[in-house]
C-alpha cells in the first residue's frame, strides 16, 4: 500500500453526458465478468433453469408435433418451437432479473457501486447486459439439445453472431423491464408478484408457440407490440431459416433496449434514497 | 471556500426526507491528512450527511465541496477522489475475496496491467491474502469490514469515508479493522472522514471530533479540547452525554439500523 496518491482529474471536469459514454464500455465489460464469475461458482442455477425449457421442448413439442395441430407449413413443428423457446428461457432469466438490483440494494452494494465513476445509465447497460450473458449461456444448453432432438439449426457463423446480439437485446429489454418494475416496487415480493402475473401474457401473447396467423384479433395486437415476438422472429429466421423481417426485429428489440435502460436508470434513484 | 487545504467543506448542509428533517444546517471542515470523526447516537443524520457527500443524496450547489469541487456539478470526478464504507456488511458474498476487489479495480479504471499486483497488494494490506480465493460468504464479520476496506481502498483514495465502520463487530475485530486503518493513513496520508458512536475508539483514533445531534452540530474540536472544556478529567462519553441529553440511543431510530442488521445477517447466511 505505498502508492502514491493518484493525479485528481483537472478541476474544471464537471460532469457530462460524453462521461457515461466513455466509461460505458469498461463498465459493461466489468458487469458481465463478475456475472460469469458468479455463474461459474454456482452452477446448479445453469442446470435447475434448463429443466422447463427441456420439458417444453421433450412433452410440448414431440406432442405437438404429433398431433400436427399447428400448421407451420414446411417446417417441422419442434423446428418451429425451438427458437421460442429459446426466447421464452431468456425471458424467464431477465424479469426477475431486478430481484438482483433490490438484493443490492438492501445490502448495502447498490450505495457502493453508485458512489464509484459509474453513472447510473452505465450500471444499468452494465447490469442488463450481464443478464445476457447469463442468458447466452442458458441458451447454448437449449440449442444442444435442440440439435439432439433433430431441429436443424444453421451452420452459418454471421447468422449465430446475429443469434448472440438478437438474445443479448432482448434480455437487456426484459431485464430493464424487471429494473424498472423494481424501481416502482421497491420490494423483492412485489416484484416477484409482478413478475409472475406479466411472463405468461408476455409469452402466450408472442408467436413463441403459434404464428400470429392463429391468434384471434385481440391477441394479435398484443403479438405486435410485444417485442418477445420480435425477438422469436428474428431468432427463427437465423436460426432455422424461416422468412423474417430481421431489420425491423432488430430495430425494435435496439429501440426497446434503449428505452428500457432510460426508463430503469431514471428510477434506480429511487431505490437509493 | 474553494481552499485547497480541506477534504470537506460543508456550508448550511441539509436533507429532508418528506417533512423529516434529518440533516439540518451543517457546516464544517475536514482538513487534507486528518482523521475525522463524526459522533452521534442513533437517527442523528451522520449517515444522511455522509450520503450528501458522497453524492447518493442529492446536495444543493454549494453544498458540500470534496478536494474544492462542488459534488453538485462534480459528481465523477468526486467519486475518484472518494473510498467509501457503507454502514452495512455489503460485500458480495457470492463472490470471492480477490473478485470482490477486482470488480472496484474496474470500476475505477485501475489500468489492466497494474490491476492483478494492486489487487493482490491491497488484500495483503488488509490481512486477507491467504482468504483472497475464498468466497465472502465464508468470512467474519471482521473478514467482511477487512475486504470492504480493501474494496475502498484499491484505487488510492485521497479521501476515504467509512460509516460506522466496527458496528456489531467484537473487540478484536474493531482493533483490526482500526489498525489496517491507520497503517494506510500512514502510508498514503489521505484524509479519514468516519463516522461512529463508539466514544472510546474516537477518543483513541480521530484527530478532531464534531458531535452531531438531531441533525445539527453541537460541538467541534479535538478529543482533549472538548473533554477540558466540559471540565478537568471529563471522559467523551461525558461529554457526549452533556450534549446529546443522555440518550445514547434513540428508540425511535433503531428499527431501520436493526432490519438492515438482519437483512445482513440473512443475506449472509
Ligand atoms: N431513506 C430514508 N427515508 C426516510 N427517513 C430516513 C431515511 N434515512 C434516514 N432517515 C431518517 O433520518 C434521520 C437520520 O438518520 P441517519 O442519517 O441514518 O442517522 P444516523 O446515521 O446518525 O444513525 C433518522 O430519523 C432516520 O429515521
Ligand atoms: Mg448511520
Amino acid at each position: 500500500m505505498t502508492h502514491a496518491v493518484p493525479a485528481v482529474p483537472p478541476a474544471g471536469s464537471a460532469d457530462s453526458s460524453w462521461t457515461t459514454w466513455r466509461l460505458l464500455p469498461a463498465r459493461v465489460v466489468a458487469m458481465c465478468v463478475v456475472e460469469l464469475q458468479k455463474i461459474r461458482h454456482d452452477r446448479t442455477e445453469l442446470y435447475t433453469r434448463a429443466i422447463q425449457p427441456a420439458l417444453w421442448l421433450l412433452i410440448f413439442g414431440e406432442t405437438f408435433s404429433r398431433l400436427r395441430a399447428i400448421p407451420t407449413g414446411k417446417v417441422p413443428y419442434l423446428d418451429y418451437l425451438a427458437p421460442g423457446i429459446l426466447a421464452q428461457s431468456t425471458l424467464f432469466i431477465a424479469i426477475f432479473y431486478g430481484i438482483q438490483i433490490i438484493w443490492d440494494r438492501d445490502a448495502g452494494v447498490l450505495a457502493k457501486l453508485l458512489v464509484t465513476p459509474t453513472p447510473r445509465a452505465a450500471l444499468i447497460t452494465g447490469k442488463a447486459f450481464a443478464a445476457g450473458m447469463r442468458a447466452l449461456t442458458q441458451a447454448v444448453a437449449i440449442l444442444v439439445l435442440s440439435a439432439i432432438l433433430g431441429v436443424t439449426l444453421t451452420l452459418n457463423p454471421l447468422r449465430w453472431l446475429g443469434v448472440i446480439v438478437i438474445v443479448m437485446l432482448g434480455t437487456a429489454f426484459f431485464s430493464c423491464l424487471s429494473m424498472t418494475i423494481a424501481g416502482l416496487a421497491m420490494s423483492r415480493d412485489r416484484l416477484m408478484g409482478i413478475g409472475q402475473a406479466i411472463t405468461m401474457p408476455l409469452f402466450f401473447g408472442s408467436n413463441a408457440l403459434y404464428p400470429i396467423g392463429l391468434m384471434p384479433g385481440w391477441l394479435r395486437v398484443i403479438s405486435h407490440v410485444n417485442p418477445l415476438s420480435y425477438e422469436v422472429d428474428a431468432l427463427r429466421h437465423l436460426l432455422i431459416g424461416t422468412p423474417g423481417n430481421l431489420p425491423l426485429d432488430f430495430a425494435v428489440l435496439l429501440v426497446a433496449a434503449a428505452a428500457g435502460i432510460t426508463a430503469a436508470s431514471a428510477l434506480l434513484g429511487r431505490l437509493v434514497r | 471556500m474553494s481552499d485547497e487545504k480541506y477534504a470537506v467543506v460543508c456550508r448550511g448542509l441539509r436533507h429532508a426526507f418528506g417533512g423529516a428533517v434529518a440533516v439540518d444546517g451543517i457546516d464544517l471542515d475536514v482538513a487534507e491528512g486528518e482523521i475525522f470523526g463524526l459522533l452521534g447516537p442513533n437517527g442523528a443524520g451522520k449517515t444522511t450527511a455522509i450520503r450528501l457527500i458522497t453524492t447518493l443524496l442529492p446536495a444543493g450547489p454549494g453544498m458540500v465541496e470534496v478536494f474544492g469541487r462542488d459534488v453538485s456539478s462534480h459528481r465523477m470526478a468526486v467519486r475518484r477522489t472518494i473510498g467509501y464504507l457503507p454502514q452495512q456488511l455489503s460485500a458480495d458474498g457470492a463472490l470471492t475475496g480477490r473478485e470482490n476487489v477486482e470488480l472496484f479495480a474496474r470500476l475505477f479504471d485501475v489500468p489492466r496491467a497494474e490491476r492483478k499486483e494492486r489487487v493482490r497488494e491491497v488484500l495483503a494490506a488488509v490481512g486477507l491474502a491467504d482468504a483472497a480465493e475464498r468466497r465472502a460468504q465464508t468470512y467474519s464479520g471482521g473478514m467482511i469490514r477487512r475486504l470492504e476496506l480493501a474494496q475502498a481502498l484499491i484505487s488510492a483514495p485521497k479521501l476515504l469515508i467509512l460509516d460506522e465502520p466496527t458496528i456489531g463487530l467484537d473487540p478484536v475485530a474493531r482493533d483490526g479493522v482500526w489498525e489496517r486503518i491507520q497503517e494506510v493513513r500512514r502510508a498514503t496520508g489521505m484524509t479519514v472522514l468516519v463516522t461512529t458512536h463508539y466514544m472510546d475508539e474516537a477518543d483513541q483514533y480521530c484527530n478532531r471530533i464534531a458531535l452531531m445531534h438531531r441533525g445539527r452540530i453541537k460541538a467541534l474540536g479535538t478529543p482533549g479540547e472538548l473533554k477540558a472544556a466540559l471540565e478537568p478529567g471529563a471522559t467523551l462519553e461525558e461529554v457526549f452525554r452533556t450534549y446529546t441529553g443522555d440518550q445514547l440511543d434513540e428508540p425511535g431510530d433503531n428499527f431501520r439500523d436493526a432490519r438492515r442488521t438482519r437483512r445482513t445477517a440473512s443475506r449472509l447466511g
